[in-house]
């Protein structure tokens, strides 16, 4: 059974494997993909919508954080080091993609799996209702939508500050903004989510009180 | 006091410090930006419950696998120039790889020629014995490695559809071999490093590289797909690397130098090519 190594050991595993790797011991470099590239892809998911393209962005973000690996000696986290690269090659991406295709439906798949998802049994309440369960179905398309509605650049903004915790002069260095900046494309990610998502969230609400008084 | 605008509530929500306590103070006395942070709370809350797909228990291991072959060499040796990404040129250039293999050879083959050539130090007799039987062990294991890793690349060089109009080429037996060579191969470095034979680990590590090119190719490859495996192997040198290490090595068994393979197969092996 695999234990949960505490952050100090960790960050102490993580700097031998990068001291090997530096070394020239490629395996040890193989410690640091297998116990990290889970994150990695997480995020990376959440930034590109797809798994093909997360998996993608998880190989670049390790080959480029090979590539660089001397620049990271004096750095104290490599799981925050390798998950900032990942977040610069995703929007470079998203991008990339984006000029390529500004107009790109949700995938069927993605919408597929949305309408999967069933949302509501995270929630602990009462049993759902045929209603909720299209409420919920309808919400999950919608926020994916929304999502990709985004900018990259604010994309990037919402997954690394809501999802991944960081802070913003880390988002400011991913989007190579200023802190100002940064901060307010947190902003305005928000706001826009907001704008689309609200009225469903507020129906799913409504919903939701109604089947807990029944 | 007036109330605080909307991204100073979503800063809020996000824990930020700069002017929480009058925030907090304001949210006291003012249902309305309650509601409000009610608002941008129940969305990012309805947010998070978009599910990632689970990648797997093995996905560390697939994502090692697909990443591997593609990591170049690390600028740590001594011969590192060789290897590094010049501006100019892919890092695979056929002319810098040409010299690297035969730097690379002329380094092992003089390390090998000054390893068993060295005088034995009186008094430390049984230390150097037992040295140098550990070291013969290695090269005769080596030797017939890469005898083995020999065959694999060259059938590889050699196979092709057996007609013209053939649209794919079964590739599965040289995979398979590749595949069991690998961990082998993996073994072998580890060993070379420990006992700081960095030159042959160098080449061990670049076959490794190949082996695993091959191994993780599809079973049937298109006759573009089997031109594209070779070129890699032919940018790579290590074919030529390969074959000088290996004669290097069968001279050293041949002079007595290391002890008799076990099975004979060392030498009949490696001659074939």
């Amino acid at each position: 059974m695999n234990r949960m190594p505490s952050v100090e050991t960790t960050a102490e595993s993580d700097a031998i494997a990068v001291e090997r790797t530096l070394a020239g011991d490629r395996d040890a470099f193989r410690i640091l993909v297998e116990r990290h590239s889970r994150n990695v892809y997480r995020l990376a998911y959440r930034m590109t919508g797809n798994q093909h393209d997360a998996e993608e962005v998880v190989q670049e973000a390790f080959l480029r954080a090979y590539q660089k690996l001397s620049q990271f000696a004096s750095r104290a986290n490599f799981g925050t080091w390798v998950y900032r690269i990942a977040a610069n090659y995703a929007i470079d991406r998203m991008r990339q993609k984006k000029s390529e295709d500004s107009n790109r439906a949700l995938p069927a798949r993605e919408t597929e799996d949305g309408m999967e998802m069933d949302l509501m049994s995270t929630v602990p309440d009462a049993a759902p209702s045929p209603e909720r369960l299209a409420q919920s179905g309808q919400l999950a398309v919608q926020m994916r939508r929304a999502l990709t509605q985004l900018t990259p650049a604010e994309r990037t903004a919402f997954v690394m500050r809501h999802w991944g915790g960081s802070g913003i002069e880390e988002i400011a260095e991913a989007l190579k903004s200023s802190t100002s900046a940064a901060k307010n494309t947190v902003f305005r990610s928000v706001q826009k989510l907001r704008k689309t998502l609200e009225p469903f969230v507020e129906q799913r609400g409504r919903v939701r009180a109604m089947g807990t008084e029944l | 006091m007036k109330h605080p605008k909307e991204e100073e509530l979503i800063a809020y929500h996000d824990g930020e410090d700069a002017g929480r306590e009058t925030i907090t103070a304001h949210l006291g006395d003012c249902p309305e930006c309650q509601a409000e942070l009610a608002r941008i709370d129940a969305l990012l809350a309805a947010l998070n419950t978009i599910p990632v797909p689970d990648p797997g228990e093995d996905y560390g291991q697939r994502a090692w696998q697909q990443i591997s072959p593609r990591l170049p060499q690390h600028r740590a040796h001594w011969w590192g120039f060789l290897f590094s990404e010049p501006k100019t040129a892919p890092w695979f250039a056929p002319r810098r790889w040409a010299a690297a293999g035969a730097i690379a050879a002329l380094v092992l083959a003089a390390f090998i020629a000054g390893r068993f050539s060295r005088p034995n130090v009186p008094g430390n007799s049984v230390a150097v014995d037992q040295t140098k039987v550990r070291e013969r062990i290695l090269v005769m294991a080596v030797g017939e490695h890469l005898g083995r890793s020999e065959m694999v690349l060259v059938e590889l060089a050699n196979s092709g559809p057996d007609t013209a109009g053939q649209k794919e080429v079964n590739i599965s037996g040289e995979q398979r071999r590749a595949e069991d060579l690998l961990e082998e191969n993996r073994l072998y470095r580890q060993t070379a490093l420990e006992q700081g034979d960095t030159a042959l680990a160098g080449v061990l590590d670049e076959l490794e590289r190949v082996l695993l090119d091959v191994a993780h190719s599809p079973q049937q490859v298109t006759p573009a797909q089997l031109e594209a495996i070779r070129q890699r192997i032919e940018a790579r040198g290590i074919l030529f690397k390969v074959r000088v290490v290996g004669k290097e090595l069968q001279q050293r068994e041949e002079s007595g130098s290391a002890p008799a393979s076990p099975n004979g197969s060392a030498k009949g092996e490696r001659n074939k090519v």
